[in-house]
């Protein structure tokens, strides 16, 4: 076609110049610089080309640059395939493809690729700004495609006109949105090529471990509580349980898929809630305790955690259920009650003296050891602070009796340590305590510096009973949440500190907004898919009448669009209408009609075309113009006009 | 409707300026239509004869002012003089009281002296000294300009040359015409020996009848969408104003009135499109040089008619 080989003009290169670069230019932190700093000389290149009109460079010249833009991506990912080799070569060949701009198809051809670029972007990021960004450079980009087939326009009328055309296509885009059939798995499904490191709580605890995590006000997860949230003290996010224990950190010790189902019994009110879990690169789940139900793809480790088969390394949603008033191992077999006696050979003197002295107070009456390390506890004026002292090698020791300040790691260590040695059956429970509901939009955020340790000890004939030491010292860790307990002057992260209120009230709102977005926009999936299309009465729905939705709407979408521009359209003067089907008529054989030439203009050229005709050419002419142009036509003319056209015969 | 006035005075100044059909209807129209015309051309085309004749043939006063660079107002305006006899001032007007004005080579004067004609031309009247009087009916300036190429001259900024209905260009006569004219008798005396086919009073009718001429809602729409698109247009500095839009519309009024026409067809606002945009639309690259007729005929090409 002509219009495909038309050349490309200066306006239309400056066009792509811009476009290019708006596609570009946000992939540049996810490629190599040296690919970054020769794309930008490429560009630099075309902008010189048109600037200066030069010559596009040889073909030889850019078959070299192709061949070693390839290898260089090559021998940087040793690789062309996934996704950022992928996205390198694509931009490798977008910067080359700008050197030779020769015809119009080049400039769709480039057009297209800043397209792909575009959704590129998606691949590494997709936040609510990386979506505003790219919908931008959709819309220079359906500008640059205008331009490619006209350039007249200024570049604020093509700018104008995308946006209208995106715009007319957004109920579209939202309709495949809702009801296009969802795969199963994330939308952006393909493997990281690393993974970044993330906050959150680890596989051990050692002393300043979890105070660490206090200076984070990262978000660990959301909940959406079916009914009322429950008291805040009793919001315990079961983590990592952690039974070994070396003398100076804790770990987790976990066996795999040890129960098939819940091992407890249900007892008092369910709490039922909807968890969004950031991907934190670890296996486990957390859940209220004690957890009801597993979440799809884990299992129960043989300490009561929920744990994923595979890392979650994105964000995942599930539903929970939780019995607050359950007991859990009952009947607890007798190497994790072994397990959870353990203790290094030495160390903590009198830690263990202390508890020598309980056990031969109480014996084996393991409730009344419990009764007196929680009054020892209380006793011991019990320091909660951000920044306690560092200590030597006997850890518990150290924070009982002499420095007694800690954060909750201090207190659940030496609350198991001192258990144990009296020989209770104890344990480290990792997790996060608390959150704050965000007003906005009602859902319960728990951040990292909502990070906690508190600890289960095994009595006989109640199982497992949690005991939070921390709440013994400083009971407003749990009643309201950590910063109300340390200290005044300590430093807080941003978000956990009482004052500047309106910036947390935006920080809300942002919050708020973004959640939004992960659950309705990222998180869409086909299950919630499927239960949203329920809620509007589809049933069962399956892809066959999914699609039958999906045509039927876009039908009425197309209809109103329809409907609607024929109203703001002008009615057309049948005068007009007529005068167009005899210049159509005449066409055939005459000249056709310019729509911009006048009538008379016109008749006196198609009378000079076909003499024999320009008497029937010059009456249809001359009563056309007296209705359209005349002053006040007489009655009848209208019906002159259409019979003469219908007779005439070029 | 057609104006058998109209008819001989065309024929009468066709006789005397020869092979310049198209710009002396663009200047008879110009005048139908109550506005003033510019000329832009080389001396010695026949800018003073078109003057004279149209003068003369119309029946009108006419006087001719020079424009130098030492100009004043006052020699355009006129000057009071004190008379010794009736111990007072007196006025004595200045050339500008006539009813048509040659103002030859109007960018040859300062801008002060030009914006003292430009004010007469758009408000007709003209204040000395206090005193408002009023300038004849009907009242016509025909100036002429040099190309502003050339040395020596002050270009009229683009508001005061939009107080000129048209601007339109002679331009050398082509071989037949100019054959003629030099094998013919002399021209200065023609126009001496040429009797008015009207008088003053006649005129203002035919004024009158152009401005009566009827233009459809369709031809209305089509003005409309000329001057829409000259603002969108990325071709020129700023678009038509609505100023210039009603000049169109007024002189495809008069030009379809010396078609013999009641009406206005879309070819009228062709025809007299070039002459109305000529000088109000400024080109963005004017670099290159191209004709007010080239831009006109782009112009029409890209708005279809409505």
């Amino acid at each position: 076609m002509a219009r495909i080989n038309r050349p490309v003009s200066r306006r239309q290169s400056w066009w792509l110049l811009a476009t290019a670069l708006a596609a570009f230019l946000p992939l540049t932190q996810q490629l190599p610089l040296w690919l970054s700093l020769a794309a930008g000389a490429a560009f630099a290149w075309r902008g010189l080309l048109t600037w200066r009109q030069w010559r596009l460079p040889p073909r030889w010249l850019l078959i070299i640059l192709v061949v070693a833009g390839t290898a260089g991506v090559f021998y940087q990912y040793r690789s062309l395939v996934g996704r950022t080799p992928g996205v390198a070569l694509l931009a490798v060949f977008l910067a080359l493809k700008l050197l030779e701009l020769r015809a119009a198809r080049d400039a769709v051809a480039t057009v297209l690729l800043c397209y792909f670029l575009v959704l590129a972007q998606f691949l590494f990021t997709q936040t609510i700004p990386t979506a505003l960004l790219a919908a931008l450079t959709v819309i220079v980009t359906t500008a640059t495609l205008i331009a490619a087939n006209d350039d007249r326009p200024s570049p604020v009328q093509q700018l104008r006109r995308a946006g209208l055309m995106l715009a007319q296509a957004l109920p579209f885009m939202l309709l495949l949105f809702v009801l296009f059939p969802r795969v199963q798995g994330p939308l952006w499904g393909i493997p990281q090529d690393r993974f970044s490191a993330v906050s959150g709580l680890s596989d051990s605890m050692s002393p300043g471990s979890i105070a660490q995590l206090s200076q984070s006000d990262a978000i660990a997860f959301r909940v959406r509580f079916k009914g009322d949230v429950p008291a805040q003290s009793q919001l315990y996010w079961r983590g990592p349980v952690m039974p070994a224990f070396d003398g100076r950190s804790w770990r987790v010790t976990q066996t795999l898929g040890a129960y098939p189902q819940i091992p407890y019994e249900e007892k008092g009110a369910p709490v039922d809630y909807e968890l969004t879990l950031e991907p934190h690169g670890k296996f486990w789940l957390f859940a209220l305790e004690l957890p009801g139900n597993l979440p799809p793809e884990s299992a129960l480790t043989s300490d009561f955690q929920p744990i994923s088969r595979q890392p979650v390394r994105a964000r995942m949603r599930y539903d929970q259920r939780a019995w607050p008033d359950a007991h859990a191992g009952l009947r607890e077999s007798p190497r994790i009650l072994r397990d959870a006696l353990a203790l290094p050979g030495s160390g903590n003197p009198r830690a263990r003296a202390l508890a020598e002295s309980w056990r031969s107070k109480h014996g084996s009456d393991t409730a009344a050891i419990l009764a007196t390390a929680e009054q020892f506890f209380l006793s011991q004026l019990l320091l909660y602070t951000l920044n306690p002292p560092l200590l030597g090698p006997d850890v518990v020791d150290e924070f009982l009796f002499d420095t007694k300040r800690g954060f909750c790691e201090h207190f659940a260590s030496s609350f198991v340590f001192a258990l144990r040695a009296a020989g209770v059956p104890a344990r480290v429970v990792a997790g996060y305590q608390g959150g704050e509901v965000n007003p906005v939009d009602g859902y319960l955020v728990v951040r990292q510096y909502d990070a906690h340790a508190w600890t289960e000890a095994w009595i006989e004939g109640r199982g497992w009973v949690r005991i939070d030491p921390t709440a013994i010292s400083a009971p407003r860790r749990i009643s309201s949440n950590f910063t109300a307990a340390v200290p005044a002057g300590e430093p807080l992260p941003f978000l956990a500190r009482g004052d500047l209120a309106w910036l947390k009230e935006l920080r809300h709102r942002f919050d708020a907004v973004t959640n939004g977005w992960n659950q309705w926009v990222l998180g869409y999936t086909p299950q919630r898919q499927k239960d949203f299309l329920q809620s509007l009465g589809l049933g069962e729905p399956d892809w066959r009448s999914m699609t039958a939705a999906l045509a039927a709407l876009c039908g009425i979408v197309l209809l109103g669009l329809t409907a609607w521009i024929l109203r703001h359209r002008a009615r057309t003067d049948p005068a007009l209408a007529a005068w167009k089907r005899f210049t159509a008529r005449l066409a055939k054989r005459g000249p056709a009609w310019q729509p911009w030439e006048g009538p008379q203009a016109y008749a006196a050229r198609a009378a000079a075309a076909l003499p024999e005709r320009a008497e029937a050419i010059q009456r249809i002419t001359d009563t056309y113009i007296r209705l359209r142009y005349g002053a006040g036509p007489a009655p009848g003319e209208l019906q002159r006009l259409k019979t003469l056209i219908a007779a005439f015969r070029p | 409707m057609r104006s058998p006035e109209l008819d001989a005075i065309l024929a009468d100044i066709n006789r005397i300026i020869l092979g310049k059909d198209r710009p002396i209807r663009l200047a008879l129209a110009c005048l139908l239509a109550r506005g003033h015309l510019l000329i832009e051309d080389l001396p010695g085309v026949g800018k003073t004869t078109l003057a004279h004749v149209l003068a003369r043939v119309l029946g009108l006063e006419f006087q001719r002012i020079q424009f130098t660079s030492d100009m004043l107002p006052a020699d355009i305006i006129g000057v009071s003089i004190f008379d010794r006899d009736t111990g007072a001032f007196h006025f004595h007007p200045g050339p500008v009281f006539t009813q048509v004005v040659l103002a030859d080579e109007i960018n040859r004067a300062t801008p002060k002296a030009q914006s003292a004609l430009l004010e007469a031309m758009e408000e007709r009247q003209v204040t000395a000294e206090g005193k408002t009087r009023p300038l004849p009916e009907p009242f016509f300036v025909i100036a002429t300009q040099n190309p502003t190429y050339q040395i020596g001259t002050f270009p009229l900024p683009e508001s005061q040359l939009d107080r000129f209905l048209l601007k339109i260009e002679l331009g050398y006569p082509d071989p037949a015409a100019e054959r003629e004219l030099l094998a013919g008798a002399d021209r200065r005396q023609m126009v001496a020996d040429l009797l008015p086919r009207i008088n003053p009073q006649q005129l203002l009718a035919l004024q009158q009848m152009a401005r009566a001429v009827h233009a459809a809602p369709a031809l209305i729409d089509y003005v409309q969408a000329i001057a829409v698109h000259t603002r969108a247009s990325p071709q020129w500095h700023s678009g038509l104003s609505p100023r210039a839009a009603l000049a169109l519309l007024a002189v495809a009024r008069a030009w379809a009135l010396l078609d013999g026409r009641d009406h206005v067809l879309p070819e009228d606002v062709q025809a007299v499109l070039p002459g109305v945009i000529a000088h109000r639309l400024r080109p963005v690259d004017e670099g290159t040089k191209v004709g007010a007729g080239d831009t006109a005929n782009r112009l029409i090409e890209a708005v279809p008619l409505p």
